[in-house]
């Protein structure tokens, strides 16, 4: 055994990559219940490649099988539902854990230099997710998926001059159709997946490069022993290993209490017009994204008005574009001295908490239809979204903080 | 801190959940479903084959996993429950082409595979429930659940007939109440009848998804199993980490 790594060793940095990334990458011993997330989304992320394999060697993407080729892996294929259930319990859970991870970054100011590019790796991490999970909600090939498609590439329409083309391009036929459906599962099954798994890895070796972030928003780098090791620090392996185990097994619990007794959620997780195959004929009454895209949904559908020329719908399109791009520009809009939550003063805390109940708010309104008085709240829930991030280095700078301890606390 | 944003969060999605509760503008009446009844699916499997099945397809589903789901022997399924001329291991299609249902009906009856899981189990079992004469109706036939359906009453026999003596309109829900006067009585009761269609509306549960006969009592032993690793877990990292303060 011995024998094998020494032979391994002179030709691949292996005992090097585990020092470096395991035993001896030291991360702060502070780590509280925000600081599972980021090693559950890798779990989730390794949960649906291996589910997406099996499911592909069952689904058909056609529009003629697909629908019922679902069903087939639900009913004759063995442990089909489970692999099917784990997939689509995944999706959301993915969400989940991303939205957590990126709360937690809120919380403590994990954007903040030097892991600016943590941070934008992340982001754009997000993006790649969204792209995934909506390319994905076609194969079904049921009601919701086709119309949501729909909506959703039509959306490009609205773009002066290029519009129809652009759209054209995208479904590469005049309506979503079979050729749409075969592109979205080429993206959906190797492209996204592929720079997903490659953003993931530079994500982490951004990550190792600076260290990694803690609640009380500390550089422990700054205060090392004399071995060289942060006097904060403690290696990766063993002790957040073990340490994530617990956390994973809490996580599977949830997550096999959904998969098992819920798979549907109640419509939240497998949308019930989705299991009518789609009808070019028949449009659903209502058109509802999964509730992971609401909040962004709602801020498409927000604004009503056309100004400089453009289309309220073109605006939409654009507001939505930019309230996920806004993300990419955190680290040089907080203008705080401290990181984390704990010594900001009660400027930041209450917009991050009017934030947070604005994001839930839009994310509902998202499901409903919108008319009356459900467009003025995504307007104004549209409008605090943004003022967040505009605002920013403004209450940033003005708030009280509070003096940053030294070392690391315990709490 | 922890706390309050938890509980902050908790709070938002409070509306959230509320609506994911919610239900349509119709009153649904409420059904028992329980799978671990035999008797009951194959009721209402029996119901499903001779009446629903001439019309409707069930083509997500095969005839002899449905048997062994329902502790039948294949034998037991090819004397009962199937057509001439299909096999056991056949999709449970229907003997009528869409063109036919179409020019009969004016629209292609939907296969009902998945009819419980679309629409839901109450919706099925008020809605088979629902049927009156209406004259107004091509097939003769309205529903309180479906208006202007043009499915006709197949199991009028079993229910009988009945018209509609008076609608009233909830001012509050905005739901509409129906009194019936009976212009043939049924083969069955009222009870009877509402009881054979709980057994159809508990197989059409079943066929929506034949996993959930399975897929609780696997889920129990899962759950079982990780809360047992997650004491073990927790303990390895309890004896790992008390070297850290």
């Amino acid at each position: 055994m011995q024998k094998l790594l020494e032979w391994v060793d002179a030709r691949f940095p292996l005992i090097k990559a585990w020092n470096e990334h395991l035993a001896e990458y030291y991360a702060p011993k502070n780590f509280n219940f925000w600081y599972y997330f980021g090693s559950l989304a890798l779990l989730v992320l390794v949960l649906q490649i291996v589910t997406g394999i099996f499911l592909t060697m069952h689904y058909k993407p056609d529009t003629a099988l697909a629908f019922a080729s679902v069903e087939y892996i639900m009913r004759d294929v063995p442990w089909g539902w489970l692999i099917r259930y784990m997939h689509s319990t995944g999706a959301s859970a993915f969400f989940i854990v991303v939205y957590l991870h990126m709360f937690r970054a809120l919380l403590y100011g994990s954007y903040r230099g030097p892991r600016e590019l943590v941070w934008i790796i992340g982001v754009i991490i997000f993006v790649a997710l969204m792209a995934e999970a909506f390319m994905g909600y076609l194969l079904p090939w049921g009601n919701m998926s086709y119309w949501g498609a729909q909506v959703i590439i039509n959306l490009f329409d609205a773009i002066p001059g290029v519009g129809p083309s652009l759209s054209e391009w995208i479904r590469g036929d005049f309506v979503v159709s079979d050729a749409t459906l075969n592109r979205f599962f080429a993206f959906h099954v190797i492209a996204v997946p592929l720079v997903l798994v490659a953003l993931v890895f530079l994500h982490i070796v951004a990550l190792h490069k600076v260290g990694s972030n803690n609640p009380d928003g500390i550089e422990i780098k700054e205060n090392k022993g004399p071995d060289g090791i942060p006097v904060d620090g403690i290696p990766f392996h063993p002790y957040y290993t073990v340490k994530d185990i617990v956390g994973v097994t809490v996580f599977l619990i949830v997550f096999a209490a959904i998969m098992f007794f819920a798979p549907e959620m109640g419509g939240w997780f497998l949308e019930h017009d989705n299991f009518t195959p789609a009808n070019v004929l028949q449009t659903p009454s209502e058109i509802v994204p999964l509730w992971y895209f609401t909040p962004y949904y709602s801020i498409l559908r927000a604004n009503t008005v056309a100004f400089l020329g453009l289309d309220a719908k073109v605006w939409g399109v654009i507001f939505m574009g930019l309230s996920i791009m806004v993300f990419f520009f955190l680290p040089w809009l907080d203008r705080s001295p401290v990181k984390s939550i704990r010594y900001r003063g009660w400027m930041y805390k209450s917009a991050l908490a009017v934030f947070v109940v604005c994001f839930f708010v839009l994310g509902w309104l998202g499901t409903q239809p919108a008319v009356g008085k459900n467009v003025v709240m995504a307007q104004i829930g549209t409008v605090v979204y943004f003022l967040f991030f505009l605002l920013m280095p403004f209450y940033t700078k003005l708030d009280k903080t509070k003096p940053v301890p030294g070392r690391v606390t315990s709490k | 801190m922890m706390k309050k944003i938890i509980v902050i969060g908790l709070l938002a999605c409070a509306p959230a959940l509320a609506i994911a509760a919610g239900g349509a503008d119709v009153h649904l009446d409420t059904v028992r479903i329980d799978l671990d009844d035999k008797v009951s699916l194959q009721r209402g499997a029996r119901a499903f084959v001779n009446y629903c099945l001439s019309c409707h397809s069930a083509a997500y589903m095969r005839y002899n996993r449905m048997g062994r789901d329902l502790g039948l022997t294949d034998e037991q399924v090819k004397e009962n429950l199937l057509f001439a001329g299909d096999k056991v291991g056949d999709l449970m299609k229907t003997v009528m082409t869409p063109d036919n249902g179409k020019r009969w009906f004016g629209t292609a009856p939907p296969d009902l595979t998945l009819v419980t899981r679309s629409r839901g189990a109450e919706w099925f079992y008020t809605y088979m429930r629902g049927f009156y004469l209406d004259e107004k109706s091509p097939s003769g036939w309205n529903n309180t659940v479906f208006e202007n359906v043009a499915m006709p009453h197949v199991l009028h026999e079993w229910q009988g007939s009945r018209r509609v003596s008076k609608v009233t309109t909830d001012e509050h829900t905005g739901e509409k109440h129906y009194d019936f006067e009976w212009v043939r009585k049924g083969t069955m009761t009222p009870d009877e009848y509402d009881d054979e269609i709980r057994a159809l509306t508990n197989f059409m549960v079943y066929l929506g998804e034949p996993a959930k006969l399975v897929r609780g009592k696997i889920g129990g032993y899962v759950l079982l199993f990780l809360a047992l690793f997650l004491v073990l877990a927790y303990l390895l990292k309890k004896e790992y980490w008390k070297d850290i303060h």
